[in-house]
């Protein structure tokens, strides 16, 4: 009896071993920090991987052929952002819209965007409208 | 018709305080409640909050009946609809049935309305209106024209994609309140089980056609795991009489997982695309998750001593280690797929720091699991029960071992070399062979003893035992979504800036740009491209992507054109377009063997209804329990 218990448990054992192998070095693969915009900024120091959440500053986009730049707004802080990224920006992203970027934050202070998430605020929903 | 829809919300907390025929008087309280809000929708009442965050007046019928789920307000409502027509209908197909479980199987039914009702109604009620204040006063508000729906929901098969995915989480209520009354009653003979099983398998297939393979999903892979995992484990409890613990912790589980995936996609906690904003109902959902935590497990606490084992394991390679190992490593993916939803709030709570993990995490955690359990899929009803000596191991296992092998080589000079694909594909044939061999053997024998011909005798081998053959079909439902997400590995794409007259190659397609036109609709604004597709020299036609401006909520969404088939499907997408120029950006995706997966779904689906008929042995058998718990029932008459 023991020796059964003993085969199931090595069984187990192996199954499980190697699923948290391959966890752990997926998980140091993509693990990656998340910040807000004044979190970032006040943090001053340059990063790879991070992803940084905001709303994109009304009138900040500049296209320059391929080339977007914007600006990230939380509040009253800015960070400027250049997206160097290759998949066509999403269509939700314009002024106003609340996005996540992947990318480094670079010692200069600017942002180089991999990846744009953005996501419409939308107008009725958090708070019904007072006034006209 | 708000208030007769709010009128509607407070007769069903009303009426859920009490029993069974209350039930069914909660279904039509909640159903005024839906038709109320439905009615405001198609006719563009726009002073109601709600219709105006997500409605707009040119949206096509069908999608403002979807405007139902919509939005946080009115899904919890479509929530608490659903829920109140399982409940409606397990009090009608147990009038006679389960007599002792019913009173606590409707209590709990009812509890879990009543949470809902209450959140519905006095936290997010979707019949709150719109005013203004001026002159010291409220004056009612009515906008000329609403936001109009969330452009992603536009699109046909995501219309279906909520309500699938709810049927799922809300069914599981069911099984819980059997499993609840269950312990609470004692009645712990296998009785529960068997009909805890079978409400269990509806839900199980909505939400596993409600899943997309896609991270963001978690919230719903959870319990659709969990589910797995107790559907399998039961047989050992009604075969041996084992893991009666452990069968009641999986149905405790899987209620928990999908009320606390409710509550992630719901709370805004963890962002996602499905989450809406931020919001004050997350609160609520963790008071009552820990009810339901402390509530289950004192319970079953207090029961231990009827649930214990009947029966020991007798051999690891066996049917029941089989079943084991298959719930280890589907308890194995959950913990995976958990860790990774909530690490972000773990981290953020120790260190002060969001981490978050991205696709790399459940690629390298799912792959190795899936494939561990698509082995299991084919090698485990091969098992004998209790043991499995090494005779029968031979003869079952020669000829799927052997196509697998041919199978494998095969495909490893077809030019198939990458691991997990060339595993994943390997692994089904075998599969596929296994369970065909015993649809094939199980046939034969039947052919020898009663002397039907072969289709005969495989059509009644499997409605004798529809719980059996239907989880086969099951079994190869899944071989063919493996061969489909292993098709997802050679997935190819191309994209370039295009103008009448150029040309785009992927691999053996060319596509044209025949012409790039705008328009509009009463609903949206379009931008048109027309390309014209050639495979291998033979013309296919021509597709129309679309990016679309809906006019009411000034988003824009590309709209796919789709051209499928067997081996592969191309999707064209209208990515964007350069103002100066007039060009626009396509980007075209070759996917093969996606068409595998929805076959796959549908032979799922096929393969639950079969294992949902009543066979003809658990019939004969139900003839010979009849009397016994008629007579039971007259002894527990009032």
């Amino acid at each position: 009896m023991g020796g059964k218990k003993l085969k199931f448990a090595v069984g187990i054992g192996i199954i499980l071993a190697v699923v948290i192998w391959e966890a752990v070095a997926g998980f140091q693969q993509s693990k990656t920090y998340y910040f807000t915009v004044n979190e970032l900024i006040s943090g001053k120091t340059a990063r790879e991987r991070v992803r940084v959440g905001g709303i994109v500053a009304t009138d900040s986009i500049e296209r320059h052929g391929s080339q977007v730049r914007f600006r990230l707004a939380q509040d009253a802080s800015l960070l400027p952002v250049t997206y160097v990224g290759t998949d066509p920006l999403p269509d939700t992203f314009k002024g106003g819209a609340q996005a996540i970027l992947e990318g480094e934050y670079a010692a200069n202070g600017e942002f180089r965007a991999e990846k744009i998430q953005a996501k419409c605020a939308s107008k009725y929903q958090a708070t019904p409208p007072k006034g006209d | 018709m708000n208030q007769v829809g709010s009128a509607g919300l407070v007769a069903a907390l009303a009426f859920a305080r009490s029993a069974e025929r209350a039930t069914l008087a909660f279904f039509l309280m909640i159903t005024v409640a839906v038709v109320a809000l439905e009615t405001s929708i198609l006719s563009n009442d726009f002073h109601t909050a709600y219709v105006a965050a997500h409605s707009n007046k040119d949206l096509p019928v069908y999608y403002k009946i979807a405007v139902l789920w919509a939005g946080q307000e009115g899904s919890l409502l479509f929530w608490t609809w659903l829920l109140s027509i399982y409940g409606g209908l397990a009090v009608l197909l147990n009038h006679r049935k389960n007599r002792q479980l019913m009173p606590y199987v409707v209590a709990i039914i009812l509890a879990t309305g009543v949470f809902f009702t209450s959140v519905t109604f006095f936290v997010a009620n979707p019949f709150s209106v719109l005013s203004v204040e001026r002159a010291g006063g409220l004056l009612p508000l009515h906008p000329p024209e609403g936001n109009g729906l969330n452009p992603s929901l536009q699109y046909h098969p995501m219309v279906i994609h909520p309500p699938m995915l709810y049927l799922g989480y809300v069914g599981f209520v069911v099984p819980y309140a059997f499993a609840i009354s269950a312990l609470i009653t004692k009645q712990l003979a296998d009785n529960w089980i068997r009909v805890t099983r079978r409400w269990a398998m509806v839900p199980w297939m909505f939400l596993g056609v409600g899943i997309r393979w896609d991270p963001v999903e978690n919230a719903s892979l959870l319990p659709w795991l969990a589910a797995t995992a107790f559907l399998h484990s039961v047989m050992i409890q009604e075969k041996r009489g084992m893991l009666k613990v452990w069968n009641m912790v999986l149905v405790m589980a899987t209620f928990f997982l999908c009320i606390f995936g409710t509550f992630l996609t719901r709370s805004g906690i963890v962002s996602s695309v499905h989450a809406f904003a931020q919001s004050n109902i997350g609160i609520f959902f963790a008071v009552f998750l820990g009810i339901i935590i402390f509530f289950s497990l004192t319970l079953l606490f207090l029961r231990l001593d009827f649930l214990k084992s009947e029966n020991r394991l007798d051999s690891v390679v066996s049917r029941e280690s089989g079943f084991l190992f298959n719930n280890w490593i589907l308890l194995a993916a959950v913990f995976a797929v958990l860790w990774g939803t909530i690490f972000p709030i773990i981290s953020k709570a120790v260190e002060d720091k969001t981490v978050t993990v991205g696709p790399p995490y459940y690629n390298k955690t799912a792959l190795p699991i899936g494939l561990l359990l698509l082995f299991l899929t084919g090698a485990g009803p091969l098992l004998a029960w209790r043991k499995t000596s090494f005779q029968s191991l031979r003869r079952n296992f020669t000829l799927p071992l052997a196509v697998a092998v041919v199978a494998g080589a095969g495909l490893f000079f077809a030019g198939i070399r990458d691991l997990y694909p060339w595993m994943a594909l390997t692994l089904a044939i075998f599969v596929a062979a296994c369970v065909l061999q015993e649809f094939y053997k199980g046939a034969r024998t039947r052919q020898k003893i009663v002397g039907e011909n072969f289709a005969h005798a495989l059509y009644n081998l499997t409605m004798r035992n529809t719980r059996r053959y239907g989880g086969y079909v099951i079994h190869l439902g899944i071989v063919l979504l493996f061969v489909g997400f292993a098709g997802l590995a050679f997935k190819t794409e191309a994209k370039a800036t295009m103008d009448k007259g150029d040309l785009l190659r992927v691999k053996d397609y060319v596509l044209r740009c025949e012409g790039i036109s705008k328009g509009e609709t009463p609903n949206y604004l379009y931008e048109r491209a027309e390309l014209s597709i050639v495979k291998d020299g033979r013309a296919l036609g021509t597709v129309l992507p679309e990016k679309r401006l809906f006019k009411a909520s000034q988003e824009s969404i590309s709209h796919v054109a789709l051209r499928p088939s067997l081996a592969q499907d191309l999707y064209v997408v209208l990515a964007g377009n350069d103002e100066d120029t007039g060009k626009v950006l396509i980007q075209v995706f070759i996917n093969p063997l996606v068409a595998w997966v929805w076959m796959g779904g549908l032979v799922v689906f096929l393969g639950t209804l079969l294992a949902m008929v009543p066979s003809r042995i658990e019939r004969e058998l139900e003839g010979l329990r009849r009397p016994v718990e008629e007579a039971i029932e007259e002894k527990h008459a009032f």
